[in-house]
């Protein structure tokens, strides 16, 4: 699913990142693990296509990242990952539903209300739909950002600090969640965190 | 969803930014049309009235006035001329057509013209109702006249002198209206017409028994207001003006060159709010700048989200033109409506008061330009914020929130 051979990254003359070797097999649930500033965000990044490596090779989902551009690239990611953000940045001015359709739509998926009522049921927040996000509770907002990056059924789901700012059982629920989300899409996961908390949630661990 | 519905909902969820720049693009918007129907519809109302008349001849004093009076009806004559002068004009070789007219009087500030029939077959005028006047007394009314006093034939009615708002003192002799004339679109149709011959009789009355040495000084002293004339050839423009002009007692005007100036003295203030106009549209443009450009910095990670989810850069170049587009159609729709419904409103007021017709039902092609103008003044506006949101760095606006 994800391989990366010789990967590094700077920015300026500052090093970022620093990877020599990593694989993960479609399906498997990954902590990234290390303090603040080690480099996960930008591995995720780099990984999500968002910035392009200054050294490396990386294969996401059989495809040589590095080889796309534009607005290929910008396809691919629209087609193949689901990103998580800490600060969750759902679109204020649109309701819960308008912001999964608005993943859709950027995506060129059909706007298909039948399966984000599938998607926002799943994570319990099924009557929350015609909702802002200024109205949900965190946790509902969590879900409901997680619903976002699922709904189009992507082949990888990226979760940047999702446990940042929560109480203990917030964080187990949500990285609860997300495993089982990317589970019931088939996909695979990659959560970057510092939180102890979640430390030992799933076997494979990647420490930068 | 699609980039219309997208950006809709930005811009209703803020609400006071968005009424700004539209308020501001619909005033100037509104404030042009309003200036492209009333200048354009009195344009063409001037010409209709001035079709086929080279000249205007009449007593002197202001030519512009002379050519208002004469060929409008707008303003007081400036004074009566000869018949005698005017039936030696008639034999003029450089004229083809002369149609004297007596003005003077009015019925309910509608005025009395006294003519021959070739005035009214002038303005195509034909009759709807009735018939045309053959004794004096008797009077045809205009198409307007007719509807607003809600006179039908048969009906009678007196003149009053002077034909201002407030008119003077009625006349004795009543007017029998022996026809209506169906609408011209013309001066016409805001005219009482009568026979020559009635104007002098009103003004003759209460002159005791006549005989035969009165009546040769009666005839004598008889006159008319203006005569309209119609050149022969296009040769006569040269020479017949300045002939009219020579002898002491009359004057000629042209209306081609009176309205021109007339135009050219009105045209300072049309000027004036056209400049004004034009700066409302441009206080427009800058207020959608100002909006989308502040808003940049609040919506950076609602743009790099965008990204995230599968939106290339040019979308979201798109996005903002495309709630430029919102704006500015949004602004051009009402101020076209608001321009319309102001030029109804004039329209209702002036006619009121007489003077001319405007209405705002009516589409003029230079209303495109402005629409497209003020969409262009929009849309340009928001070349700079929208190639800020196309140039969004996702991964580092990411990292820092």
């Amino acid at each position: 699913m994800i391989a990366v051979r010789g990967l590094a990254h700077r920015y300026g003359a500052a090093e970022a990142l620093r990877l020599p070797e990593w694989k993960v097999a479609q399906g498997e649930r990954w902590l990234v693990l290390g303090p603040s500033g080690c480099g996960k965000t930008t591995l995720l990044h780099i990984l999500a296509g968002l910035v392009r490596p200054s050294e490396g090779r990386v294969e996401v989902a059989g495809q040589d990242i590095s080889s796309l551009s534009g607005k290929n690239l910008d396809r691919w990611r629209a087609g193949t990952i689901g990103i998580v953000l800490q600060a969750l940045h759902l679109v204020k001015h649109l309701s819960v539903r308008d912001n999964l359709r608005l993943a859709q739509y950027l995506a060129k998926a059909p706007q298909d209300d039948a399966r984000i009522d599938d998607t926002l049921g799943a994570l319990g927040v099924g009557a929350k739909s015609a909702r802002r996000p200024s109205e949900l509770s965190q946790g509902e907002q969590q879900r409901v950002a997680i619903a976002r990056a699922v709904v189009n059924r992507p082949k990888l789901v990226l979760a940047d600090e999702p446990t940042a700012n929560l109480d203990d059982a917030a964080a187990a629920t949500v990285v609860d969640l997300l495993s089982e989300q990317a589970a019931r899409h088939g996909a695979t996961l990659v959560v970057a965190t510092h939180d102890a908390r979640v430390k030992g949630k799933f076997r494979e661990r990647l420490e930068l | 969803m699609n980039l219309a519905t997208l950006s809709a909902s930005y811009l209703r969820a803020r609400p006071l930014n968005t009424a700004l720049s539209v308020i501001l693009l619909a005033l100037g918007v509104a404030t042009i049309v309003l200036l492209l129907l009333v200048v354009g519809q009195a344009e063409e109302r001037m010409h209709r009235d001035a079709r086929g008349v080279d000249l205007v001849v009449g007593a002197k004093g202001s030519p512009m006035q002379l050519m208002l009076a004469g060929i409008y009806h707008l303003d007081a004559p400036t004074g009566n001329i000869p018949l005698s002068s005017a039936l030696l004009l008639a034999k003029n070789r450089f004229i083809k057509k002369a149609m004297p007219l007596a003005l003077g009087d009015s019925w309910r500030s509608y005025r009395i013209v006294g003519a021959g029939k070739e005035y009214a077959e002038h303005y195509g005028a034909e009759l709807r109702e009735g018939r045309f006047y053959q004794k004096p007394m008797e009077a045809v009314l205009g198409a307007e006249v007719a509807a607003r006093t809600n006179t039908r034939v048969g009906a009678t009615f007196k003149g009053a002198h002077g034909m201002g708002s407030e008119p003077g003192e009625e006349h004795e002799g009543a007017y029998t209206v022996v026809g209506v004339l169906a609408k011209t679109g013309s001066v016409i149709d805001r005219l009482v017409l009568t026979s020559i011959e009635s104007v002098w009789q009103v003004h003759e009355e209460h002159q005791g028994p006549q005989d035969d040495a009165d009546r040769k000084a009666l005839m004598e002293a008889r006159e008319v207001t203006v005569v309209l004339v119609q050149y022969a050839s296009p040769l006569a423009a040269a020479t017949l003006p300045r002939q009219i002009n020579s002898q002491s007692e009359l004057q000629a005007a042209s209306p081609a060159y009176e309205t021109a100036r007339l135009f050219s003295i009105v045209g300072v203030g049309i000027d004036a709010l056209r400049g004004f106009a034009a700066v409302l549209i441009l206080a427009a443009g800058l207020s959608v700048f100002i909006a989308l450009y502040s808003a940049l910095e609040e919506r950076r990670y609602e743009l790099a989200v965008m990204r995230t989810l599968g939106a290339s850069p040019g979308k979201l170049f798109g996005l903002l033109i495309g709630e430029a587009i919102v704006l500015s159609l949004l602004g051009v729709a009402l101020g076209l409506l608001l321009g319309h419904a102001l030029a109804s409103v004039l329209g209702a007021w002036l006619e009121r008061r007489q003077h001319y017709p405007v209405t705002g039902l009516e589409w003029r092609p230079e209303e495109l330009w402005v629409a497209g103008i003020a969409l262009g003044v929009g849309v340009v506006a928001a070349i700079v914020p929208a190639w800020r949101a196309y140039r969004t760095d996702v991964s580092r606006t990411l990292a820092r929130g």
